[in-house]
């Protein structure tokens, strides 16, 4: 079947299966930030924003979001960009890996909600699994952001 | 102290793969390798143990698409091992690509290769399969001598004398001491005994295990995996395929995460088989089911301690003995268990009259183990560091004081690790800090917070050592390049620790100049230098110290460059980081100009290759301190604080090591607290999944905080030891404390459950 | 080895019927958030999605919420009126289910048709006294629709919350954080009565009353521990991987009376 969206801020139409799963639609064209990590909606890996509102890739069929705005970190790197740095600071990205999902929904939280406490940056980023930093590091990351930026404000 | 007057050494320094990988630019196996190869995949076995009586492919071979399908009559019939070690590998010869015997639920019984992963799903279904299923063994408790056999088979062999006897299910076997332990501890006032019981436990990387093979433009067979051992993988393929070595080329890319899963060859055999034997480029990507029920994980064992003192705290004498379980196969049987005694009891060398290490490492029909950061170290210290507490318990000694009056200190030979000297040991200071920066005194006392719910806190030591001693080969090669920046090649693989990173300062404060002059490449198996990998805890003390070497070689080869240039005798110049001068000031010349001259008209190279192994293996040290809050009428244990103070000799990069340290506590309060291995009655594994396998999330561990208490290792590359592994060691014997504290009830099977928790109470109510 | 789903076709439904009709085939299938769907190793006909039919609005009416049945679970936990007429259940029974991704894709339709044993949101619900409309068999209360045999072939339209749910407590036990619950209760008191909701037991949950009124004379220590007695005697429990039968008993006790506790200290 053949569906029409919108992948990071570019239309497109493509050509796809019925049960072609999100992640494998982004994969395959081009968004390579989006990771697989588990089969059963448990690592928040393959997270990507649809209509601004982070979802599981691995859970969403391509064809539920054609019409739609599908983001990437691909299509986010600016945004990406005024926070990473501080994680980076940290040494808390490690293998990498689940950084690309972890950020998006850093994203989606920071767009939600500019100033959260670390509680509140816990409890939205507890579907985000991590087993590299034990999590402390992209907490410490995060809040020299937000504190840096509150000393610019 | 440590002489801390180091430039880029003992600094923050950013990784340098950071920026790329937050994001998220393509960087693992399957984001830059081509996707219109074979999808490769595996038909797994329902049986514990059977034998393949018939294997019908015709009907799946006939699903379009489909390129190959191999049963065990299509591979070679010499066995070898899948563990990364060294050559000759401890661990036994005693597996085929695909054999006619399955061994546990989940092994390989056919390959299938085809074009899309719906092509090789289908053809996966129409396989038909006759087994002759046959009894297994389950129990590793009733494995040694047993009349079933894992490995009965002629061609099973051990290349090393470690004990094992396939007619027996024995993958290992040994004793060892130091004095007559019986003797002292019956003359010894209290004796604790009591067995101790881990799981298999999950590496649970993010990234799962995932090949790419291809045949390159020399006919070789090229591999791009994600592996912490390119030239093991490089010799492993060569035996599983039975062909040459000089065939075979490993590269790794980005590794989205080890921990030890990825020191074994668990994915490539499959692949590389399709491509051999093809011709065709060939992908396999595990999937999370696989990685949990046919990966690499930690060996369940069981820990028998008997520890002894006299009333005034005085521990006399300790006895181990391991059982640990192998699984189906030997990968790293032999050498895990080892740590289990090796790394628990010279923390007691303090007065430690006797001691005695025992194991059996056995075959079971489960899963195969491998090797998981702590690599039986874990094991053991649990054990031994839940027996000291209970002791002190026994005793009436503050736990923090009786290993105060036990521990080893600097300078002592610990004769139960292999009478090597704590050349730098600061355990003493690290508890002294963890002591005062947790709050000992005011948190240990069993506070009522009312609702049912208690505080209070627990204690445990840990080391780990730094490389295997006498085996381990790091090497590094620098090369000065146009502009006067510099390569180094490595060997050793960064799985996502830094080791790019760090080695690179390593490299910046011997060449003078900055991280962000010096370029790393690693690991590529033609073109970096040999390393035995990075596993073991070896990379910054073994591969640093290689790095160091080759630096020092480098400046010479420079200065004979530069005294040409200068037209004067090498021994007038010296190195000075942007340049080399003439000692007596009347001339230089840039290290601009020198990298340009090495390519102009010059005979001297202007790199330089050192490799290093070390006969010593020097411990790291750390103490871990937990708070918890324990719901006395659920028996919910939350962490609410972790404090832990290491002794990682001069930690490289501050940042990335305290990062070890939280990602090793947080995994270890995973095993301690959450993370279940069990069975069916048939063997299948129950936790097959990110939903029944639970590691912590961010709202599990509590918080952590994180010291340094710097020794000063002679040995180490600028007084560094090793930090990847002693980390994962404190929680669970320390989380167990806590909650014997709690609820007057030792837990010495883990994970340690609410429902255990609450049963325990129970139990001690009655 | 990934387990892959097979659909064959995707409809999205332009009307209730058309989704209707193309439900009553067998191997056809409505899609909710497809969170445990797309773990299934099972080939679907045609996926019906009912996405382009309204159906993820909240609406206000003077007596009730109506929840479109393809409402996400983080818009109830978000919902500002839900929090003020559950006190802040609506967000308890949410909160841990695995993470705000997840919360995004899953939907409340979704959540109760599948009347998982581990339903947090299918415990608070029924304290609630929702009723559900289907499309075919009409209105009615969601505890009659949990009792429908899984046979049924109809759509989950939406789910009606009364503004007379009363006072709520929602508690659950986890062994960790995010994962399915031990034990999920809900306890509701309205008009003097108390409906008492005990899930993940681990069959789906089942709904007490205090037959004994053992709550009738006020909450105390004492009432609540012989309320949560006799509940924890009467619910029917099992063993999991996550916890004995007799490990379910024994927080039932606990977490009842901890509710009953709260309950009346928020009254």
């Amino acid at each position: 079947m053949e569906i029409k969206l919108t992948l990071n801020g570019k239309p497109l139409s493509a050509e796809i299966e019925a049960d072609t799963l999100l992640i494998d639609f982004v994969r395959a064209h081009g968004c390579y930030s989006v990771k697989r990590g588990c089969e059963t909606a448990n690592c928040g890996l393959c997270t990507v924003l649809l209509d601004g509102t982070p979802v599981l890739s691995c859970s969403v069929l391509a064809a539920r979001a054609a019409g739609h705005h599908v983001q990437t970190l691909e299509g986010l790197q600016e945004e990406a960009e005024d926070f990473v740095g501080f994680i980076a600071d940290q040494g808390a990205e490690q293998c990498g890996f689940c950084n690309p999902g972890f950020v998006m929904n850093t994203i989606a939280l920071l767009r939600e909600n500019p100033d959260p406490t670390d509680d509140e940056i816990r409890a939205y980023l507890a579907g985000n699994l991590c087993r590299c930093s034990g999590y402390e590091g992209q907490l410490r990351g995060i809040r020299a952001y937000l504190d840096g930026r509150k000393g610019e404000a | 102290m440590a002489e801390n007057n180091f430039r880029v050494v003992n600094r923050p320094v950013r990784k340098k793969d950071a920026m790329q990988l937050l994001l998220g630019k393509p960087a693992y196996v399957d984001d830059v390798t081509p996707h219109d190869c074979l999808v490769v995949k595996v038909l797994r076995s329902p049986h514990a143990h059977a034998l393949i009586e018939e294997i019908n492919t015709d009907i799946a071979c006939k699903v379009p698409g489909i390129e190959c399908i191999f049963t065990y009559k299509d591979v070679p019939q010499k066995r070898f091992t899948m563990a990364g070690q060294t050559f000759p590998e401890p661990s036994p010869y005693d597996r085929l690509i695909l054999d006619q015997r399955v061994r546990f639920v989940g092994d390989a019984v056919a390959i299938v290769a085809g074009a899309t992963e719906k092509a090789v799903d289908k053809a996966l279904k129409l396989i038909k399969v006759k087994y002759q299923v046959l009894e297994p063994v389950l129990d590793f408790h009733t494995a040694k001598d047993n009349k079933i056999l894992v490995h009965p088979e002629d061609n099973w062999r051990a290349l090393c004398p470690v004990g094992a006897d396939n007619q027996r299910n024995l993958c290992a076997s040994e004793t060892c001491g130091d004095g007559d332990v019986d003797a002292v501890l019956a003359d010894c006032d209290e004796v604790v005994e009591h067995t101790y019981h881990t799981k298999a436990c999950q590496q649970t990387m993010m990234e799962t295990f995932r090949t790419y093979t291809e045949i390159d433009h020399y006919g070789r067979l090229h591999i791009i995996s994600s592996t912490q051992i390119v030239f093991h993988v490089r010799r492993i393929i060569a035996n599983a395929l039975d062909i040459p070595k000089s065939k075979v080329h490993v590269e790794k890319p980005r590794i989205g995460g080890g921990f030890g899963a990825k020191q074994t060859v668990v994915a490539e055999v499959y692949p590389a088989l399709v491509t051999w034997k093809t011709g065709k480029a060939a992908k396999m990507i595990y999937s999370r089911e696989e990685c949990q029920i046919a990966g690499s994980p930690r060996h369940e064992m069981e820990v028998r301690v008997r520890v002894g003192a006299n009333k005034d705290g005085v521990i006399r004498a300790i006895d181990v003995y391991t059982l640990s379980n192998t699984g189906a196969f030997g990968e790293h049987g032999p050498t895990t268990v080892g740590l289990s005694g090796h790394k628990s009891i010279p923390l007691y060398t303090g007065n430690l009259e006797a001691f005695r290490f025992a194991y059996d490492v056995v075959y079971t029909n489960v899963q195969a183990a491998g090797a998981y950061r702590g690599y039986g170290a874990t094991q053991g210290i649990f054990a031994v560091e839940s027996a000291v507490s209970e002791l002190a318990d026994r005793l009436g000694i503050d736990p923090v004081v009786i290993r105060e009056r036990n521990m080893v200190r600097e300078g002592q030979v610990m004769t139960a690790y292999y009478n090597e000297q704590a050349n730098a040991c600061a355990l003493d200071r690290c508890m002294e800090r963890c002591k005062e920066l947790f709050g000992w005194d005011e948190k240990y006392p069993v506070r009522d917070m009312g609702n049912g719910k208690v505080r209070t806190a627990g204690v445990a030591m840990a080391m780990q050592g730094s490389g295997i001693s006498g085996v381990d080969v790091g090497s590094a090669t620098i090369k000065l390049s146009d502009e006067g920046f510099y390569n180094l090649s490595i060997g050793a693989a960064d799985m996502g620790t830094g080791c790019d990173t760090i080695l690179a300062q390593m490299a910046a404060e011997c060449l003078d100049c900055s991280v962000d002059d010096i370029a790393v490449f690693g690991a590529d198996s033609d073109a970096s230098p040999y390393d035995s990998g990075s596993y073991a805890s070896s990379t910054t003390y073994v591969t640093g110290k290689a790095v160091e070497k080759a630096c020092a070689q480098l400046k010479e080869n420079l200065c004979r460059i530069a005294a040409g240039m200068l037209d004067c005798d090498v021994s007038e110049v010296e190195f000075a980081g942007k340049s080399i001068k003439k000692l007596d000031g009347t001339g230089e010349v840039s290290l601009f100009d020198i990298a340009t001259k090495s390519m102009c008209g010059n005979g001297i190279a202007a790199e330089a290759t050192a490799s290093n192994s070390s006969p010593v293996s020097p411990p790291p040290f750390m103490v871990g301190m937990v708070e918890i809050e324990l719901d006395k009428e659920t028996g919910q244990v939350d962490v609410l604080n972790y404090v832990a103070v290491v002794d990682c000799g001069t930690p490289v990069n501050p940042h990335l090591a305290r990062v070890q340290v939280e990602g090793g506590l947080v995994q270890g309060i995973g095993m301690a607290l959450f993370e279940d291995v069990t069975y069916e009655p048939t063997g299948r594994i129950m936790e097959n999944s990110f939903m029944q396998y639970k590691i912590p999330t961010r709202l599990d561990m509590g918080k952590l905080r994180v010291e340094f208490e710097s020794s000063y290792e002679p040995t180490g590359p600028f007084g560094a030891k090793s930090i990847g592994e002693i980390v994962i060691n404190t929680p669970s014997p320390a989380l167990a404390h806590a909650i014997a504290h709690a609820t007057g009830v030792w837990h010495r099977e883990l994970p340690i459950t609410p429902e255990k928790v609450l049963w325990g109470i129970k139990k001690g109510q009655e | 080895m990934r387990k892959v789903l097979s659909i064959n076709q995707y409809v999205r439904a332009q009307s209730l019927d058309e989704a209707y009709t193309l439900c009553q085939k067998k191997n056809n299938v409505v899609l909710g958030g497809m969170l445990w769907l797309k773990m299934q190793k099972r080939n679907i006909g045609t996926a019906i999605d009912l996405c382009d039919l309204g159906l993820d609005k909240i609406e206000e009416t003077e007596t009730a919420y109506r929840i479109g049945a393809m409402v996400p679970l983080r818009a109830l936990e978000l919902h500002e009126g839900f929090a003020k007429l559950t006190q802040g259940a609506m967000e308890e029974a949410v909160r841990h289910i695995v993470g705000v991704q997840f919360r995004n894709c899953a939907t409340l339709g979704g959540s109760l048709w599948g009347r998982f044993g581990f339903s947090d949101v299918l415990t608070l619900f029924l304290a609630l006294d929702a009723r559900v409309r289907l499309h075919h068999a009409g209105e009615m209360a969601l505890a009659d629709f949990a009792a429908l045999p899984r046979t049924t072939r109809d759509i989950l339209v939406e789910v009606i919350v009364p503004k007379t749910a009363g006072r709520v407590v929602y508690l659950s036990q986890r062994n960790i954080s995010t994962d399915f619950p031990v034990l999920t209760v809900a306890l509701a008191a309205r008009d003097g009565a108390y409906t008492c909701v005990i899930g993940a037991r681990p069959m789906p949950a089942a709904v007490f009353a205090d037959e004994k009124g053992l709550l009738a004379q006020g909450i105390t220590e004492d009432s609540a521990r012989a309320f949560a007695e006799d509940i924890a005697s009467r619910a029917a429990l099992g063993g999991n991987m996550r916890g004995s039968a007799d490990y379910r008993r024994e927080i039932c006790k606990v977490l009842v009376r901890r509710a009953a506790l709260a309950l009346a200290k928020e009254g």
